[in-house]
């Protein structure tokens, strides 16, 4: 089973008390009404869907409860680093060379 | 070890009594979910008479109430079910207009009382974390799943844990946790 380490609780716990949340790192644009349909659309739908080193949104929802985001190796399945809501983004061209890929 | 807050039910059937394990129903506990930033937090204390737990999976006790960390701003205040009334009005009045949420419980979770030996073992039939005393030490409290049942998981002693789940998923939990028993009753 994977394990998954919340940097909230400090802890590693199975996979089954989290929950992906999707790529992280996306801002509600300011304006909303502002856009245009396409641009909207660009928002709300479209992702990079990385093959290798991808930051996300995960949830520990049967455990604390917070979101966190975490970078992950969507190949091999291996989480790179792990820090908090609101922390920025880490360098993943970084991440990945460390990883060596 | 007991935990003053959770006595057995006397109007309930043991779930499970066995020599090496013991589940019993809890009685009626006064229970209340808060959340709050540092203001609400302090004030939450006075109203308590202790801090409430900064430390990750602890819980904080005094004078017969506790306080458990289930996240970074949330806790679950513990008090004796006669307590209720008064504690959540001592809160709401020290907390005042500070943002918070405080909201009764009570009713929403009952309570396991996991006692024996092959506690661990037999918790551990459904919930995959290490129980192990060394990395889930006496005192750690934290929210995980049995099964498919989300559950508050309290250490209250060496080889004694509470299990909360809500009222309705209660049967689920108390007859998953029965069943592996019956290897000991065979053996």
């Amino acid at each position: 089973m994977l394990l998954i380490e919340c940097p909230y609780c400090g802890v590693e716990r199975p996979e089954l008390e989290f929950r992906c949340g999707g790529e992280a790192h996306i801002a509600r644009p300011e304006d909303p009404s502002g856009k245009t349909d396409e641009e909207w659309a660009e928002f709300l739908y479209m992702r990079t869907n990385t093959k290798g080193v991808y930051a996300e949104r995960w949830r520990h929802i049967h455990g604390c409860g917070r979101f966190f985001n975490a970078v992950r190796d969507t190949v091999s399945d291996k989480f790179l680093k792990i820090y908090k809501a609101g922390e920025p983004m880490p360098d993943l061209a970084s991440l990945a060379k460390e990883a060596g890929k | 070890m007991a935990n003053p807050l959770y006595q057995p039910d006397a109007a309930e059937e043991p779930v499970l009594s066995l020599p090496a394990i013991s589940m019993l129903k809890a009685a009626p506990l006064g229970r209340f979910s808060f959340r709050g930033r540092k203001a609400a937090q302090d004030a939450a204390a006075k109203a308590l008479g202790f801090d409430l737990p900064q430390q990750p999976l602890t819980a904080a006790e005094s004078s017969g109430k506790a306080a458990l960390w289930l996240g970074p701003d949330e806790w679950l205040l513990l008090a004796p079910e006669d307590d209720t009334e008064a504690l959540q009005a001592a809160m709401t009045q020290a907390i005042g207009d500070a943002p918070h949420a405080l909201v009764d419980i009570s009713h929403r979770q009952e309570a396991l009382i996991v006692t024996g030996d092959k506690a661990e073992w037999l918790l551990n039939s459904g919930i995959p974390i290490d129980l192990d005393v060394s990395a889930f030490p006496v005192g750690m409290v934290t929210r995980t799943l049995f099964h498919k049942a989300p559950v508050m998981l309290w250490r209250i002693g060496d080889d004694s844990f509470v299990v909360e789940a809500w009222g309705s998923f209660m049967d689920y939990v108390a007859g998953l946790l029965a069943e592996p028993a019956t290897e000991l009753q065979a053996a």
